[in-house]
């Protein structure tokens, strides 16, 4: 009998092509998701090579990180993005790739379309010029991001050089406590983790916590696996991810026969990590972050940390600079921090699930007169689905926008940015200083405390939220 | 991609943990479309003030850095996004190397692919590093490292010397300047043979 191995070992062994004496082994790639920022000097490193993409089918494109977010019949203003989005379709054009472009139904965010439309599968190897591609690990893949050089290789290649990364089980175990999300979740799990404690390995998150999770809110916390330094999250497919997978465009013709193949990918009752560390649902709450990376985060019920009781230098260094930056007082209660914007969408927080909770705690009342509020869904799908719920309707009402698909505010490249000063409760993954526009202060909740600051003008406990 | 085998030049440093790529780079230069060019918005919105001059307060504005090839930073640099104009916005600049404690897995691979050499080193060497730089400041000069990739060292000219690891198959890659894509090419039979055994159809000649 074999070697008892882990998800991350299975996928990886059936994907090694070759290994050739003293090089890196050629892992074979599934899918390759490609977007307009990342992708115009790859395609360009092959024109001037004259070379070509082995498997243009494998390949799937979609404009999401400098697309406009408003009246798409409208032409794009700004004539560089407008350039990049048009060298994304010839290049699609020539080169024989599946573009899902402006005005498209299923056009969006690349990875909330992936798995949508069924070209994410359990099982499958797949990268994108993106590090948020851990996010497709959710469904049981090895997924993660690569640079533009890679990117070039994937196209020509249809495989990557790589060492194999080591593995690291975060097991977590109970239960998440009501009003307590995936976001709070993950956010948790990076401020124990560290921004680089999953450097150089692949997270699986196992236990009964995480097997709690529906498709979606693992989606969440696969896709935030790089804000804790890992290039990829995943979680082993069950009968939420067959049930999730059923009837989706690209998914196999011969069902049945898949799901065989996926019940044999989860790890080995006995098999090894390379590092193993255990956490209690229970003890997650709401959170918020309070700095300027995601590991510089606190419970809605606590306040802002000071700087001086930090052990390591690094850290009291990074948190002094951090309040510096955010304009926030050590001690301030995280209540009492007031808000000038809310955003809620981006690959972490724009689907349905995520629309719907947020619509929940809106639903009868108004944004606070001193907040600006967005909502952008993630997908073409995502919107009609929503819009279909009556959702809009409901974020319309209560004063938010209702936006077109795609990255948006999460890191500002469109027009949908922070002014300098101001402060925002955003659904996203990156807190960097200026990541939502030069000098903007970006705090990360979940969609239903985002939606529950909208309407408060400050930060609020969810849990004590009057559903209406 | 240019070759590097051995490299001299002047320490710019940064004294800052988790320096992430939209530091590196910022968003609003991620629109073009071409691999060059990217170095004078390096760094920009720590680089610039307001009216566009140059920053007095930031590290590498100072008199010790000016003419800086290699990068001195604390731990987990290059986090956050996967923007390979993170790496060329180095290299545009004039950077070939970059020493830190800890890298980020994406950002360590993207510096390789063009030519650059990220070097890890013990946290107390770089923080001694940090104090070599500084004190060249202080006496009105600027410090030097040697690096050598054949022989895996980097040293300075008042006794500090340490060896540091590169995968070995991309230490040869760089030393040479192999293109990456045209090695791989080689083995093109193999992923054919690959993609049969796994029922995929073959690939138009």
């Amino acid at each position: 009998m074999s070697a008892p191995r882990t998800l991350l070992d299975k996928i990886w062994d059936n994907h090694v092509v070759y290994t050739p004496p003293g090089e890196l082994p050629l892992l074979y790639i599934d899918r390759h998701l490609v977007h307009e920022v990342t992708s115009p000097q790859a395609f360009e490193g092959l024109r001037l090579a004259g070379r070509k993409v082995r498997r243009p089918e494998a390949t799937f494109a979609t404009p999401d990180h400098n697309v406009p977010t408003t009246d798409r019949r409208l032409p794009i203003a700004d004539p560089v993005s407008k350039q990049q989005i048009d060298t994304l379709r010839a290049n699609c054009r020539e080169f024989g790739i599946r573009l899902y472009d402006l005005g498209d139904a299923d056009q969006g965010i690349v990875h909330v379309i992936g798995p949508e439309l069924g070209i994410t599968q359990p099982g499958m190897t797949i990268v994108c010029g993106d590090s948020h591609t851990a996010t497709h690990g959710a469904l049981g893949a090895l997924a993660f991001g690569i640079g533009t050089s890679e990117v070039e290789h994937v196209l020509a290649t249809q495989t990557l050089r790589q060492a194999k990364p080591k593995s690291f089980e975060v097991r977590v175990d109970g239960r998440l406590a009501p009003g307590v999300t995936a976001k709070d979740l993950v956010l948790y799990l990076i401020g124990r983790l560290s921004t680089e404690g999953g450097t150089g390995y692949v997270i699986e998150y196992t236990g009964p916590c995480i097997r709690g999770l529906g498709m979606e809110q693992r989606m969440t916390v696969c896709n935030m696996s790089i804000e804790a330094g890992a290039r990829a999250g995943m979680i082993a497919p069950d009968a939420v991810t067959f049930d999730y997978m059923r009837g989706r465009e690209f998914a196999p013709a011969d069902f049945d026969k898949a799901v065989a193949a996926w019940e044999k990918l989860p790890s080995d009752a006995d098999a090894a990590y390379d590092r193993v560390e255990v956490f209690q649902g229970g003890d997650v709450v709401p959170q918020v972050t309070w700095g300027t990376n995601p590991a510089q985060v606190t419970g809605v019920d606590a306040a802002v940390p000071d700087p001086d009781a930090f052990g390591d230098p690094n850290d009291r260094s990074s948190a002094s600079r951090a309040l510096d930056y955010m304009g926030l007082a050590r001690g301030t209660k995280i209540v009492d921090i007031p808000l000038d914007r809310v955003f809620i969408g981006s690959c972490t927080n724009s689907r349905i699930e995520d629309l719907r909770a947020a619509a929940d705690v809106v639903k009868g009342y108004r944004v606070a007169a001193n907040v600006h509020a967005m909502v952008v869904p993630g997908s073409g799908r995502v919107k009609r689905q929503a819009e279909e719920e009556g959702l809009d309707r409901v974020f319309r009402e209560a004063g938010f926008e209702w936006r077109e698909a795609g990255c948006s505010m999460c890191l500002g490249m469109n027009p949908d940015t922070l002014s300098p000063g101001q402060r925002c409760a955003s659904t996203s993954n990156r807190n960097f200083e200026g990541r939502q526009g030069k000098g903007g202060r970006t705090h990360l909740v979940s969609p239903a405390m985002a939606a529950a600051a909208a309407v408060a003008g400050h930060f609020v406990d969810i849990r004590g939220w009057e559903y209406k | 991609m240019q070759p590097f085998a051995t490299h001299t030049g002047i320490v710019g440093s940064l004294d800052r943990a988790n320096v992430d790529t939209d530091q590196i780079i910022p968003k609003q230069f991620l629109k073009r479309i071409e691999r060059t060019g990217f170095g004078q918005f390096l760094f920009c919105d720590w680089r610039f003030q307001a009216d566009g001059s140059p920053n007095p307060e930031f590290e590498l504005n100072r008199p010790e850095a000016q003419g800086a090839t290699i990068l001195l930073a604390r731990r987990n640099f290059g986090c956050g996004s996967s923007r390979e104009h993170a790496p060329w916005a180095l290299a545009d600049y004039g950077f070939r190397v970059v020493i830190a404690p800890t890298f980020a897995d994406i950002f360590f691979n993207n510096c390789l692919q063009n030519g650059m050499l990220p070097i890890r080193l013990s946290e107390d060497d770089v923080a001694e590093l940090f104090r070599r730089t500084a004190a060249a400041a202080a006496s009105g000069g600027q410090y030097r490292l040697h690096v050598d990739l054949k022989a895996c060292t980097v040293a300075d000219d008042a006794g500090f010397s340490r060896a540091f690891t590169v995968d070995p198959f991309r230490r040869q890659c760089l030393l040479e300047g192999l293109d990456d894509i045209g090695l791989s090419l080689r083995h093109a039979d193999r992923i054919a043979a690959w993609e049969a055994a796994q029922g995929l159809p073959a690939v138009a000649g």
